[in-house]
């Protein structure tokens, strides 16, 4: 039993009882960040808030969403948009948060990869991070299917079709997933089930996860360098902040988050008031038909670049490319084979390896887009084996990268 | 000690400013909360007064609830000073005129159908002109005020306007305005 | 200002991906069609001044127009209801009292004198195919036929109501209600407006027998109307959502450039009408489109200063770090 005294205060009475001077230093104020980053650095702090805002829209739209092939179009586009007060608002923030957040993850993970923040003990914060990409886009896929539009429908046809597997034709397993022939009342409320409770847990456990993978490690900083940070802390403490190479987590990094934070924010509400047309498709607000699919068929942007890889190879070979492409990322600290820690750009070879894959993931995303026809079709396909070689070169380039 | 301050004021300024926006996204999830359009619009029930019988219990709804109509005979006119009100000592052919709504040239008890005591819906008894609440045995003369206890008033009489042959529930009108004046009933 | 270089990057790799996904695309995808501002190029121009008194006696005598159609504004009632009328000709003849100032009137003398024609139906209804439009054209009265017809033309326009007091909800009624349903209520000046159904709005009921009663009739109706025209016309509640202005606008004023083979007709209203038409899709499918912009302007005033200030803490902040 630890031993009480009379509390002097409020704050005595907590903190004897729940430590919280304790966790405040730990968790906030002696929090050690290197002051040598940029505002990419800020791309966490930019995904949570943006996390956050979808969890609260959804909540308002979980008050009055229905869940029945019959009611869910209307639950969404009369009574939420047009009837609760503000319900619009929920749905645009909803709709373009889940756009926007795969721009900000993309950003994040390729920060992540540029400056080397895979490596050296930081391997559990990527692959926490790559399971995070993951649990988000089965959160984006099921939302998707929730307003029961034409997407909705097609998308959840065609996704859960791959799971026949090609050739193997598991038939049985698609009709297992779905819970009936085709999408219908029991697949719409397993997804429900799994958007609104299964995933968000999930995504809660790894953000723990990935949160905790990150404290030992410590958060990498511009240039690779190795930081003591016992060292610096003690020169931070003892009143020399502008030697000092690290900061606290709160306030100092805290404000250059909110800095980054309040600018996103005016670009992201522009988007939800203004223009939103490229994260609510207008072809979402025809309502599901399965007896009519729409001329073009398309996943959300940020799925384009996989669904590339998948289309311009015949069934079998396009759904091993899809594997390839899924599970690939997830090795990156694995596949490549040079122990520096630093900036792309001092990297040799792997400079010109990290602008040829984001440049390439661009063309694979447009490609995936328009439709599969003529000249389309043939840089889709170089850019899809384009993409397959840069993963098959990476050990090879970086065995022989010089040690900086 | 000047920057401390500095900027310890620069950050309250700045949590202010948070602070206002989430009031605002406060204000915004209230009215999420709020009752539909379309709720609120069903909040309304016309009645076709032409429609009833004298001394016949017709039970109509509105707002999900029970609406006793009963339309009073020359009879039941008639026998109002027999009916005494023992809770609230008033003449009752006062309080009885006050509660009925004259609709042409009729006379109807229009109230809700549940027992201002704990809820249940009393039954009319069209034989001895009274309601008989089952739950507590409350009772009610013929034109809902409390002839025996428990209920602590008569039964309550929605907001209606009267329109033509018609009476509009949820609608308030002076006739209503001046029955919650004279006590006769509480806002529902 | 390493930083606003690195800023610039992502910018511009994030505006050449949102390029190529979203306009570059979609011009791929879809057919884009300028608008002919209703100007009907190829319908002849009415060369004739029309008298609304001649007009009349034609629209209900020779021109034997009332023999289907009704114009309740001149108190002549229908002579079928809907269901009877779209059973026996495939469609509800409409009501003329709107026509004159919906309709384009070189659409409506071209309408009158050879419906198919003016309707772009030709490629269901012609010699070949046998089959023959429900609306008899008119083989004129004696006289000079363009006289006629530019006379009845005028009677529309005369028992119509001015164009300043045509309604949103009006124009769609006349233009397209008799095929589209909308099942949306709306709110418009703190009326609630009730479902529009192909046979009109949709009553509210205290008897469920006459509710189904009547959803009975709709649904004869539209066995009715997707017999004859191959597939039932969409209900547009979202159409302003799921195509937009431009779409919509064009579409109306030539469907077969769109969907050629089409079964809808080429509606002939005139620029006016069809901007009422889009307006009332609006109040319908966007009704929330005038608190979206007002609450836009507020919050994205409040972002700049939220992030006014956020800089200026973070400048106190970092003012002893660096």
């Amino acid at each position: 039993m630890a031993h009480f005294t009379k509390a002097t205060s409020l704050h005595d009475w907590l903190n004897q009882r729940l430590g919280i001077d304790t966790v405040r230093r730990v968790m906030a104020t002696e929090y050690w960040i290197p002051k040598n980053i940029n505002f990419l650095w800020a791309m966490g702090m930019v995904l949570a808030i943006t996390f956050g805002l979808l969890l609260i829209s959804g909540i308002f739209l979980l008050m009055y969403y229905q869940p029945n092939i019959h009611l869910a179009f209307d639950s969404v586009n009369y009574t939420i948009m047009q009837e609760v007060g503000y319900g619009w608002l929920w749905r645009h923030v909803h709709g373009v948060a889940a756009s926007v957040v795969f721009l900000v993850i993309y950003i994040h993970m390729f920060t992540g990869i540029y400056y080397g923040s895979y490596k050296k003990g930081r391997e559990m914060i990527w692959i926490s991070g790559m399971l995070l990409f993951v649990a988000f886009s089965a959160e984006a896929f099921s939302g998707y299917m929730l307003p029961w539009g034409q997407m909705s429908y097609w998308a959840g046809m065609v996704i859960t079709n791959l799971f026949s597997m090609g050739g193997l034709h598991m038939d049985g397993l698609v009709e297992w997933i779905r819970g009936d022939y085709v999408p219908a009342q029991a697949f719409l409320n397993r997804f429900f089930m799994l958007h609104v409770l299964l995933i968000p847990l999930v995504i809660l456990g790894l953000i723990g996860l990935h949160f905790g993978a990150l404290r030992i490690p410590h958060v990498n900083n511009q240039d690779g360098e190795e930081i003591d940070f016992e060292a610096e802390s003690k020169k931070y403490l003892a009143g020399d902040k502008a030697n000092s190479k690290v900061i606290r987590f709160m306030n100092d990094f805290m404000s250059k988050d909110m800095m980054v934070v309040g600018i996103y924010l005016i670009f992201f509400f522009y988007l939800v008031f203004y223009h939103y047309d490229f994260a609510m498709d207008p072809v979402n607000f025809d309502p599901a038909n399965g007896l009519k699919t729409p001329t073009h068929i398309y996943p959300e942007w940020y799925f384009l670049w996989s669904y590339e890889i998948l289309r311009p190879f015949s069934t079998n070979v396009g759904l091993i490319a899809f594997a390839f492409a899924q599970v690939i990322f997830f090795l990156l600290p694995f596949l490549d084979r040079s122990p520096n820690a630093v900036p792309a750009s001092r990297r040799g070879l792997f400079k010109y390896w990290f602008w040829a894959m984001l440049i390439d993931m661009i063309i694979l995303t447009a490609m995936g887009k328009v439709p599969p026809e003529g000249v389309f079709s043939t840089i889709g396909f170089y850019a899809a084996l384009t993409f397959i070689g840069l993963w098959i070169a990476l050990p090879f380039i970086t065995k022989f990268e010089k040690k900086v | 000690m000047k920057n401390s301050s500095r900027r310890g004021f620069m950050g309250k300024a700045f949590g202010a400013v948070a602070g206002v926006g989430a009031v605002a996204s406060l204000y915004a999830m209230k009215r999420s909360w709020d009752p539909l359009p379309s709720v609120k619009a069903a909040g309304f029930t016309t009645l076709d007064m032409s429609a009833y019988k004298e001394n016949e219990l017709v039970v109509e709804k509105w707002r999900g609830k029970p609406i006793f109509v009963l339309k009073q005979s020359k009879e039941m006119l008639a026998t109002e000073d027999k009916n005494m009100s023992q809770l609230t000592g008033k003449s009752t052919a006062e309080m009885d005129k006050k509660r009925l709504i004259k609709v042409g040239d009729d006379y109807f008890l229009v109230c809700v159908g549940l027992c201002t005591h704990l809820g249940c819906i009393p039954g009319y008894r069209p034989e001895t002109k009274d309601f008989l609440c089952a739950c507590h045995g409350g009772m009610y003369d013929d034109t809902a005020m409390v002839i025996k206890s428990p209920p602590p008033r008569g039964l309550d009489i929605p907001p209606f306007k009267v329109d033509g042959m018609k009476i509009v529930l949820g609608e308030t009108s002076p006739e209503y305005e001046k029955m919650l004046a004279d006590g006769v009933t509480l806002k529902v | 200002m390493k930083e606003l270089f690195i800023l610039a990057v992502v910018t511009v790799f994030t505006l050449v991906t949102y390029y190529l996904v979203e306009p570059f695309a979609h011009s791929h995808m879809h057919k884009h069609i300028e608008s002919k501002g209703f100007a009907y190029a190829d319908l002849p121009a009415l060369t004739k001044k029309g008298d609304a008194a001649r007009g009349k006696d034609l629209v209900m005598g020779a021109g034997a127009c009332t023999g289907c159609h009704g114009i309740k504004v001149a108190g002549m009632p229908a002579p079928m209801d809907p269901v009877t009328a779209a059973q026996s000709y495939g469609v509800n003849p409409p009501d003329l009292s709107n026509a004159g100032v919906v309709f384009d009137p070189k659409f409506l003398a071209a309408l009158i004198k050879n419906p198919a024609h003016a309707l772009m139906l030709e490629h269901k209804y012609n010699a070949k195919s046998g089959k023959t439009f429900p609306m008899t054209q008119f083989y004129g009265a004696g006289g000079d036929m363009d006289q006629e017809v530019a006379d009845m033309v005028a009677y529309l326009q005369s028992i119509a109501v001015p164009k300043e007091k045509l309604t949103p909800d009006m124009a769609f009624e006349t233009a397209c209600g008799r095929c589209h349903a909308i099942h949306y209520e709306y709110n418009l000046d703190g009326k609630l407006h009730p479902a529009w159904t192909q046979i009109g709005e949709k009553p509210s009921f205290k008897h469920k027998q006459d509710e189904l009663a009547f959803e009975t009739k709709v649904l004869d109706y539209q066995d009715a109307l997707t017999k004859y025209l191959g597939t039932l016309p969409p209900d547009l509640s979202m159409y302003i959502r799921s195509r937009g202005e431009h779409y919509i606008k064009t579409f109306v004023e030539d469907p077969q450039a769109y969907l050629k083979g089409t079964a809808m007709p080429r509606v002939g209203v005139t620029a006016e009408a069809a901007d009422k038409v889009v307006e009332h899709l609006e109040n319908v499918g966007d009704s929330k489109r005038h608190i979206r912009d007002e609450v836009g302007k507020n919050v994205m005033i409040y972002m700049f200063i939220f992030a006014i200030f956020a800089i200026l803490w973070k400048k106190e902040v970092w003012r002893d770090l660096h």
